[in-house]
């Protein structure tokens, strides 16, 4: 094959807060591939890509295109030599239309004045070109996730990307909607782009990409056929060491019942409702799993079973006492305990230090404080048993939560959720984002306390960690439920994309067992 | 890799405090170019700048004075900032509280030592109120506090000052006043030639008790939590509206009585006609001392210097005492500026990483 | 009572209002422009301050009113180009910066005025010029409406003009699109090469050069010269006014509007029997008011809008089953 079309070398990016996240990377594609890049979250991944397309600037290390030193030193810059970027979290202005977004940054004039007729000829232009089902004319808003995203595709071609670099873009997508994906990337493949593939479920880099590189702790590992390596390979070299990732999950044996949710409905400001007469109940010793496209009510479930937001109708009882009526403190004192899924703004205080973090739920508790003094002595020995238990790498209690790793972060998260007297635990996508080392942690410690006797719903997008982990599953649609599975022996992951997607429904009569 | 985290913060620590003393720096640099270029005498304006507030004993005590003053408004400050509002209703309170002592210890004969008392915790309570007027209308209804507050310092200062001018104005003193409080209410001086006054004490003990409030007590550890992430505490359970609105009560409490020792300790009547800006200096006070109510009598006592030191220019040069508002002004931009040196910030990082492997 | 509500419907009272809507009006749709792009304008107060100064300077000493209004244009710059350089550039929280500057303003103001004129309370030894009046032929012989809308100062007239053409900016024009882009999702901006840095700063400088005019318009118009803390809180006020009307310009114009109506009503007041501090209090205690009473409108609505979607599926089911 001819040269490379973009080559990366020595890249070292040491960041504000001292995270050496690219230590020494090489990294080349070469034209017309679909270019796989893999490695565990926080291996230094997306900052080789925010380099890559002038988000970020290098600490050092060199840029090649086409076989010629170049530096880019912004996003612009990246766009002009024929990059293009679909983020993971959509860089879309919401309130604007299709066709805003499309030429935003690229607006054309009429003298002095935006020409509105050229933005949307423009754009029904691009989207014609590459037969995208969209209106231009509809607001970003008012769109469902997988339109959001050819929206992104379609605004680097209109850019003239010959580099596509798409960030784990299969990972807010159903099963089906990411065939769909797959298609159109294939298209834009043999229309001669080049497409750099962030991800790691390994069964869709074997299924759409040609090479792969793998990064590990800030370095590269290696390049690869993809055809010429297997995906246990992939994953030794991914994680470095064999970790065990058998969890030795005993069947569950449930008791009495923790948590009941009887009709919870709730509704936005625009009429729109979030969740509709939803009905289940969680018994002690189980995990219960729910699945289903980001969006489609999860959130809301969470929020008004934790208390952070008043449902509109219905009631979630714990151990029979209505929570909808009371405080987030009341509810945290009955034994729930809460994994947020927003670890940066709700989980951990960013600026605060790990010691702080820890006692933010049982500060005021008599174990923890005298009258209104804090008990100074018994917090820190507190703390110091559970950053040993948690095996939270840091030197000090005293060390601000923003300087750990994302796993470090969610551990301290989990300590201290873990830490009281626990009767049921909501785990909202508990290892989004971090290390398999420390999701591997958590989901033991997960076990451990379900064995215990604890009640536990658990709320993810991965779907292979659902599945491990749960002993029966929900599967949510537009507000409602969609499924239920009391086992999970007989589902496959197609089955239940196409209960995500609405394709699908089980009858009321068999979802409503999950509530007897 | 030993201990990467401890280095860090020291690291941060020693960074802060370079970068402190380089906006003092930079001020002071400052202050000399605006002299040169104004003055026809700069050098006595600078002597008179930097040196005046140590010619004399009286001079020096006019700095602990204010001090004492800037000491109050500045923990009022950072206690309402630590809970992230921008509340600028200690204005408002030292003079409504101020006012409010006054006319206490016009209005109510009561015995010595008591009287004063009273006349300090109705003028506490008073700033109370009026701080948390702002946090409550936002806690209710998203008010900007910024705005209210800044709005309801007018209202409250009118307000108060009606009564001053014709209920308790004496009609006999030369200027618009209130009649002589009586001795029994005023607080007594403590040191000879200076008219450093009982409200030393005060002002320390307030200062202790707000330190110990913010770092070991439950309410302050909820405070400064929530100041920093609300949405982190209110998930955690801490009931963040109520933190907010106890948070503005102390500090107009501190605001409220810091106006009423200022009043009781200096004047031998009310006087003030217009707004006395202890409150906004309250600001300037807080942003120097990071929040930190243990830092905050240092960072009073440097502007109560730097002020003294502009009032000696002022009244012995050409040079107007109204010039360090404009160094104030580049200092607390500096000290707050989050990108000032960030480059020799990144440069220190990067040595330290690389030297320890 | 009956003597107030004789003067409020006076012709009079109704062109005074709107003379006294002028600087708030220019502030307010200052704090608009840079509120949209998501760099918030506190120094408002500080910058109308500085454009005061320098525009009766400016003029008192050039005796032109030309140069009299690009010192007060340049005096705000001052306080503009400060606040982005350093809430742009050096990161200081943009709130405490606008602080710091009014702070630095209200000092700096009578510093300067001593250092040049050699006076710390007003400009009055120096004759400056003001910005004339203009009579609008045909408008001015309409009954009632003419003697108000007719007559008024230029600046006047310009702040309304003002209104439209920032609505044109904001939405009619490429930098009002990255500037809204900007306030709403700065990353998705960023990301399509549109400068965050660039976009804020320019949105500042506008709002600077707003705000400046609002100032020139005190000490040039409103009245003849400068005094020192003659803004008075209108930055704060107009503030408050851009927020009432959600960042658009034709209702930030109505709450502008209303304010100055307050405003106006306490100079009526002045002049009669009244307590000095009760007629002052006035316009402060309105904003507070409109302050409180919109926002409260707007959770109460939200609430409305609740309980609305609500009954609205309620009845869906109904008819579904």
């Amino acid at each position: 094959m001819a040269e490379d079309l973009l080559r990366m070398e020595g890249i070292v990016k040491i960041y504000s807060n001292g995270v050496v996240a690219n230590n020494g990377v090489d990294f080349s594609v070469k034209a017309g591939e679909i270019h796989a890049l893999v490695g565990e979250n926080g291996a230094g991944k997306t900052t080789l890509m925010k380099i890559l397309f002038g988000i970020e600037e290098a600490t050092s290390g060199n840029l090649l295109l086409n076989g010629l030193r170049e530096t880019i030193k912004s996003p612009i810059d990246a766009i002009q030599k024929g990059l293009g970027m679909v983020h993971q979290h959509f860089m879309l202005i919401e309130s604007m239309t299709v066709a805003e977004n499309i030429v935003l940054g690229m607006e054309p004039e009429t003298g002095l004045l935006l020409n509105q007729k050229k933005i949307l000829s423009d754009a029904r232009n691009i989207i014609e070109k590459y037969n995208f089902p969209i209106n231009p004319q509809d607001r970003i808003r008012d769109l469902p996730t997988g339109t959001r995203q050819k929206v992104e595709i379609l605004k680097a071609l209109f850019r003239n990307a010959r580099i596509l670099i798409l960030d784990e873009p299969t990972s807010v997508l159903t099963p089906q909607e990411t065939t769909e994906l797959f298609e159109q990337l294939k298209t834009l493949k043999n229309l001669g782009h080049t497409i750099i593939f962030i991800s790691h479920k390994l069964n869709e880099i074997k299924e759409i990409c040609d090479r792969i590189t793998i990064m590990r702790n800030a370095a590269t590992v290696g390049v690869y056929e993809v055809a010429k390596i297997s995906q246990q390979e992939i994953s030794s070299l991914m994680v470095g060491k064999d970790i065990d990732l058998n969890l030795n999950k005993t069947p569950a044996r449930p008791g009495e019942t923790a948590l009941r949710v009887r009709d919870l409905v709730v509704t936005d400001i625009n009429k729109r409702r979030l969740l509709e007469s939803v009905s289940f109940r969680l018994r002690r010793g189980e995990i219960l799993g729910i699945v289903g496209v980001e969006g489609n009510g999860q959130r809301e479930l969470v929020e008004s079973i934790t208390g952070l937001r008043k449902p509109e109708g219905g009631k979630v009882e714990l151990w029979g006492k209505d929570l909808t009526s009371l405080s987030i403190k009341g509810i945290r004192r009955l034994g729930l305990a809460h994994i947020p899924q927003d670890r940066m703004s709700k989980g951990a205080a960013l600026t605060s230090s790990i010691k702080e973090n820890l006692i933010s739920v049982a500060y005021d508790s008599p174990e923890l404080s005298r009258g209104p003094l804090l008990n100074l002595k018994k917090i820190d020995r507190w703390c110091r048993d559970l950053i040993r238990d948690y095996q939270i790498k840091a030197s000090s209690p005293e060390v601000p939560v923003k300087m750990l790793s994302g796993g470090n972060i969610q551990k301290v998260v989990v300590a201290r959720e873990f830490s009281g007297d626990l009767g049921c635990i909501i785990a909202d996508q508990p290892t989004r984002g971090i290390d398999v080392g420390a999701a591997s942690f958590i989901h033991h410690k997960l076990l451990a306390l379900r064995d215990s006797g604890a009640a536990i719903l658990l709320i993810s997008a991965d779907l292979s960690e659902v599945m491990e982990l749960s002993d029966s599953l929900l599967v949510m649609f537009g507000g409602r439920l969609a499924a239920y599975f009391e086992s999970l022996s007989s589902v496959t992951e197609e089955e239940l994309g196409l209960y995500m997607l609405g394709l699908k429904r089980q009858s009321d009569e068999e979802i409503k067992r999950c509530s007897a | 890799m030993k201990d990467p985290g401890q280095n860090k913060i020291s690291l941060e620590n020693r960074f802060e405090a370079l970068r402190f003393f380089c906006a003092i720096g930079i001020a002071i640099l400052l202050s000399f170019v605006i002299i040169i270029l104004v003055s026809r005498e700069p050098f006595t304006a600078l002597r008179n700048l930097f040196l005046g507030p140590l010619s004399s004993m009286r001079r020096f005590g006019n700095v602990v004075e204010l001090a004492i003053t800037l000491t109050f408004s500045g923990l009022a400050v950072a206690v309402m900032f630590s809970a992230n509002q921008f509340n600028m209703g200690a204005e408002g309170s030292f003079y409504a509280a101020g006012a409010v002592a006054a006319m206490t210890a016009l209005g109510l004969p009561l015995p010595p030592v008591i009287h004063p008392l009273f006349a300090i915790l109705l003028g506490g309570l008073t700033g109370a109120v009026i701080c948390a007027i702002p946090a409550l209308l936002k806690a209710k209804w998203g008010a900007s506090e910024l705005v209210s507050s800044l709005m309801l310092n007018y209202v409250f200062f009118y307000f108060t000052r009606y009564f001053c001018n014709t209920v308790f104005k004496d009609p006999d003193s030369g200027y618009v006043s209130t009649y002589l409080l009586p001795l029994t209410a005023k607080l007594p001086r403590i040191i000879g030639g200076t008219r450093i006054h009982l409200g030393l004490f005060i002002v320390i003990a307030v200062t202790l008790l707000t330190v110990i409030f913010i770092k070991r007590t439950r309410w302050g550890y909820a405070l400064i939590q929530t100041g920093r992430s609300p949405g982190f505490a209110g998930y955690s359970g801490i009931n963040t509206s109520w933190v907010l609105i106890y948070s503005q009560l102390l500090g107009g409490f501190i605001a409220g009585v810091g106006g009423s020792v200022e009043v009781l300790g200096m004047y031998d009547r009310f006087q003030w006609q217009n707004l006395p800006g202890y409150g906004f200096d309250g600001v300037i006070v807080a942003i120097l001392a990071r929040n930190r109510p243990a830092w905050v009598p240092v960072a009073a006592f440097l502007l109560s210097y730097i002020r003294i030191g502009a009032d000696r220019m002022s009244t012995a040069t050409d040079v107007t005492s109204e010039m360090i508002a404009i160094i104030q002004g580049i200092i607390i931009m500096l000290v707050a500026a989050q990108a000032f040196m960030s480059r020799q910030r990144q440069k220190m990082l990067i040595k330290e990483i690389r030297s320890h492997g | 009572m009956a003597d107030i509500f004789h003067y409020i419907f006076a012709v009079d009272f109704a062109y005074s209002a709107l003379r006294v809507t002028t600087p708030i009006l220019f502030a307010a749709i200052a704090s608009v422009v840079a509120e949209r792009s998501g760099a918030s304008n506190i120094a408002l107060e500080g910058i109308m301050l500085f454009a005061a100064l320098f525009g009766a300077i400016g003029s008192g000493l050039t005796g032109s009113l030309l140069w009299g209004f690009l010192a007060a244009l340049g005096g705000g710059l001052v306080i503009a180009l400060l606040l982005a350089y350093f809430g742009l550039f050096l990161k200081t929280d943009i709130i405490l910066a606008g602080i710091a500057l009014n702070t630095l303003a209200t000092g700096g103001t009578v510093f300067l005025m001593f250092a040049i004129i050699g006076d710390k309370g007003s400009t009055t030894s120096l004759i400056s010029r003001s910005f004339p009046r203009i009579d609008i032929p045909l408008i001015r012989s309409i009954p009632v409406l003419g003697p108000i809308i007719s007559g008024q100062n230029t600046l006047t007239y310009l702040a309304f003009i003002t209104v439209f053409l920032v609505w044109a900016l904001l939405f009619k024009t490429r930098l009002g699109l990255r500037m809204r882009a900007v306030g709403e999702n700065a990353e998705a901006a960023a990301s399509v090469g549109i400068s965050i840095k660039r976009t804020k700063f320019t949105a500042l400088i506008i709002s600077g050069l707003l705000a400046a005019t609002g100032g020139a318009f005190l000490s040039m118009g409103y009245m003849s010269g400068f005094t020192r803390n003659m803004v008075s809180g209108r930055g704060f006020i107009a503030l408050a006014a851009a927020a009432m009307g959600q960042l658009s310009p034709l209702p930030t114009l109505l709450a502008s509007l209303v304010f100055g109506f307050f405003d106006a009503l306490s100079n009526i007041l002045a002049a009669m029997r009244i307590p000095d501090e009760f007629v002052k209090i006035i316009p402060y205690l309105a904003t507070v008011a409109g302050l409180v009473i919109f926002s409260a409108l707007q959770v109460w609505r939200l609430k409305g809008k609740r309980a609305e979607a609500l009954k609205a599926q309620g009845k869906e089911e109904k008819s579904g089953a």
